[in-house]
């Protein structure tokens, strides 16, 4: 029984990991898909848990934090389709500013408004997103595994856990299934189609910045007002950068990029549950082996044992109409 | 006179200090195929950009059904009726047929009705026009006559009545040009409008009613395409007398230049293409290759000229083995006087980044005059490259020009001058005037005959039977990876076209 307790607290704990990285990837899903490749995510999701721990710091609610987060989230995400679809600049220069924007502002505005190092003040019950206990997830705690699974695994996450594992299914949806998902997809391929097709390359992927900038807010709010009860600098902690890393290892697809979450979430998991713990043989493992291993993990998959990962065709590449 | 689909009056268009069009005026017969003809850059892709709202003329007037109207985006064309097939089709590559033709005209925002309501209708076009695709097919699996088709249909099914396309047959082979005629005829007797911009003379005299003919940006001549010839439309085009049909004097063959002998080579898929090939050419003639494409013709020329690795077989230049199994070095072969125009010259021929006097010399960068020591030596590699401009009126003459700007047919120049001005005992051209205008295939095949004339070796590959036909003093015909034939070049089309097609009859019956 021991055993089976362990390992839902792993799969929980890594659950409560990959929230932040699952909504960070589709974000970057819906913006790479268009065509637009969004480097940037990283210090939008700063952002976002920075405006959403200092709003919800200052009103005491969890909702005008989320509501602050998506907006600034949003913002930083148009400033990032001005400069790439607006003004055709290069993409990872655009996203790599906004990176540093988000790590040096946030110090700063954070230093100047609480005075506490660059924190927000530490958030009252109200102003988070707690755990949500699922209809009858006490009276089946007893339940042999099936029980376990549903109270200990499934149930007692915050809404925006659930909203994040909800936003997979739906993003398919809206992909595969909508007018929008069409076009979004054909822009990221081949925007002269789109364009002769009489549908505004611009408008279109304004739009895809802006579901972006939604997500990204969604996933900073997670990181402050749920996962922990206030900012702290560089909260996100490359976990944006692993988002894309998981978002070329799922070939841009939302299911794929869902368990590429799950899995980059458990070895953090892991790492976390058995940092300075002496394996037999091997000895102490270094911390940071187990940090770096998502990417090389990419890296060596990618390089030979799930194929090609091929981007949208039309991404990274501004659309100028040819002569 | 029939009634107008389309009139345009007095169309203007600059881009820059350029003017592209200048002054048009043109009248569109509802239940008509037009020709537009003209050289690369004439304003003929430009007029017609403007009439599917892609560009806004600067001044000047569009009437559709008689009624003026304003055509600012490609949806108002559309709206009118106008449908446009593009020279570099605008479809998704990975999405299916049916995603391609509903994507902007799907009507609502849920896709599974759009889809089927395509599906029935994309049926009954099939139907009414004997256009067959697979609704489910992934475009990219399709070859570039059902892609095409796919475009006629995305116009269709948006309800076109007026179509345009521009360089509709660039892209295919013969027999696929052949089926793309037969749909525009039954289009036309099913009163739609068709506009068929070219520069291939050919298609013009045999599916228009009406050719107009462009030059620097206006329209100098509208003829009835029963009432005029040839002839006369290239000499409106180009602006003078144009000679279709090359002059040249007897060939004087010399020593063999060029021997291969039981050449076999595989693509890149592993599929034998070369299955053994054996000939020579010799100094003074030029040996012309017919064929129709991928029959094996790329393959071979690659494995001659050092570029793709053979299977077995040898090759002899000037009497000296080529290591066409081994390791045959590209630029080891142009030292010893092997030059090669190669069939992609956006490929393999030209980096398009750089600038013209930069291509110039490329592949022979590394020869004393070029070099300063270590360096490039810039003046000289200039001063030979405003030679080349001025020998091969490659237009502009800006040497510092970046190559991406020059039109088709004086990229080829470029890739021409280079090559034959290193001065090679062996020429290997492959296509030597695809995408290049009459003008300029004129002037490419003087050089040709020249080379010739001064002793030279010239192996020509062409898809272009008329092409093989009027260069060559043997013409070798390739199917199936093999040399089929070997023919002079007063052998009929109809004989070679056998040949091309795989009919041995007549090579048994002789």
């Amino acid at each position: 029984m021991e055993f089976v307790d362990t390992l839902i607290n792993i799969l929980n704990s890594t659950i409560r990991v990959s929230v932040p990285l699952l909504l960070a990837c589709l974000a970057g899903l819906y913006s790479e898909r268009a065509g637009i490749f969004d480097i940037g995510l990283e210090g939008k999701m700063l952002a976002g848990a920075f405006a959403g721990a200092a709003a919800a710091a200052v009103y005491g609610s969890a909702w005008i934090g989320l509501g602050m987060a998506v907006l600034v989230s949003v913002a930083l995400a148009l400033v990032h389709g001005f400069a790439s679809i607006t003004h055709r600049g290069n993409q990872i220069v655009s996203g790599v500013a906004i990176n540093f924007i988000a790590a040096g502002s946030t110090i700063i505005l954070g230093q100047a408004w609480f005075n506490q190092g660059g924190r927000t003040p530490s958030l009252p019950p109200e102003g988070r997103f707690g755990s949500n206990t699922l209809p009858f997830a006490e009276e089946l705690r007893g339940v042999p595994v099936i029980g376990q699974i549903y109270s200990g695994l499934l149930s007692g996450h915050s809404l925006l856990a659930y909203a994040a594992f909800l936003a997979v299914p739906f993003t398919w949806w809206v992909l595969f299934r909508t007018r929008f998902g069409l076009r979004l997809r054909a822009v990221g391929e081949n925007p002269a189609a789109v364009d002769t097709a009489g549908i505004s390359v611009t408008w279109l992927r304004y739009r895809a910045v802006i579901c972006t900038g939604i997500l990204t807010g969604l996933a900073g709010s997670y990181m402050s007002l749920s996962q922990n009860a206030g900012f702290v600098k560089d909260m996100s902690a490359g976990r944006g950068f692993i988002a894309l890393a998981a978002l070329i290892f799922a070939k841009w697809r939302p299911v794929p990029a869902m368990f590429a979450c799950l899995l980059f979430g458990f070895l953090d998991a892991m790492a976390i549950r058995y940092q300075g713990i002496a394996l037999p043989m091997i000895g102490k493992i270094p911390v940071q082996f187990m940090q770096a291993l998502p990417y090389v993990l990419t890296v060596i998959l990618l390089a030979g044992f799930i194929g090609k990962a091929i981007p949208p065709r039309a991404g990274g590449v501004p659309y100028v109409k040819e002569r | 006179m029939a009634e107008a689909a389309i009139e345009l009056v007095g169309i203007n268009k600059s881009f820059g200090t350029v003017h592209a069009n200048r002054d048009i005026n043109l009248v569109i017969e509802r239940g008509s195929i037009l020709g537009i003809v003209g050289e690369n850059g004439a304003g003929k892709s430009t007029l017609m950009s403007i009439l599917y709202g892609f560009y806004q003329a600067d001044s000047g007037e569009i009437k559709v059904g008689g009624k003026p109207v304003s055509i600012k985006t490609p949806n108002d064309a559309i709206a009118l009726g106008i449908g446009m097939v593009h020279q570099h089709f605008m479809l998704v590559q990975n999405f299916s047929v049916i995603e391609n033709i509903i994507l902007g005209a799907e009507h609502e925002a849920l896709l599974k009705r759009s889809i089927a309501n395509a599906r029935s209708e994309l049926d009954r076009l099939e139907h009414e026009y004997g256009l067959e695709v697979d609704p489910d097919a992934i475009i990219e699996e399709l070859p570039v006559g059902l892609q095409q088709r796919v475009e006629i249909l995305k116009a269709l099914y948006r309800g076109a009545e007026i179509l345009i396309l521009d360089e509709p047959t660039g892209v295919l082979t013969p027999a696929e040009a052949d089926h793309l005629f037969r749909i525009l005829r039954q289009l036309k007797e099913q009163g739609k409008t068709i506009v068929l911009i070219t520069h291939k003379l050919r298609e013009i005299m045999a599916i228009t009613d009406t050719v107009s003919v462009m030059r620097q940006g206006t329209v100098v001549a509208t003829r009835k395409t029963s009432e005029t010839t040839v002839e006369e439309l290239a000499e409106l085009m180009v602006g003078r007398r144009v000679l279709l049909r090359v002059e040249k004097g007897e060939a004087n063959p010399a020593a063999v230049k060029l021997s291969v002998s039981n050449l076999t080579v595989k693509d890149s898929r592993g599929v034998t293409m070369v299955k053994d090939v054996s000939f020579d050419v010799r100094g003074g003639e030029i040996v012309g290759i017919a064929g129709v494409a991928g029959n094996g013709q790329s393959e071979l020329i690659e494995a001659i000229s050092g570029i793709r690795r053979a299977v077995s077989g040898s090759v002899l230049l000037d009497g000296s083995p080529i290591d066409v199994t081994g390791h045959a070095d590209p630029g080891e072969l142009r030292d010893r006087g092997l030059a090669h125009v190669p069939e992609d010259r956006h490929h393999v021929g030209l980096v398009l980044a750089f600038e013209e006097s930069e291509n110039s010399i490329l592949g022979y960068h590394d020869k004393p005059q070029y070099l300063k020591g270590p360096f490039l030596d810039i003046e000289s590699i200039r001063t030979d490259a405003k030679a080349k401009i001025a020998k091969f009126d490659i237009r502009p003459p800006n040497d510092r020009l970046r190559t991406a700007n020059f039109s088709g047919g004086n990229q080829q120049k470029i890739v021409l001058a280079r090559e034959m001005e290193q001065d090679p005992g062996v020429l290997i051209v492959g296509q030597p005037t695809r995408g290049v205008d009459v003008g300029a295939i004129e002037f490419i095949h003087k050089q040709l005959i020249a080379m010739r004339d001064s002793g030279k070796a010239v192996l020509l590959v062409s898809v272009e039977l008329d092409e093989i036909r009027s260069l060559s003093d043997r013409i070798l015909v390739m199917f199936d990876g093999r040399v089929v034939g070997e023919r002079s070049p007063d052998a009929t089309e109809g004989e070679l076209g056998l040949l091309m097609a795989g009919v041995e009859k007549l090579e048994a019956a002789e």
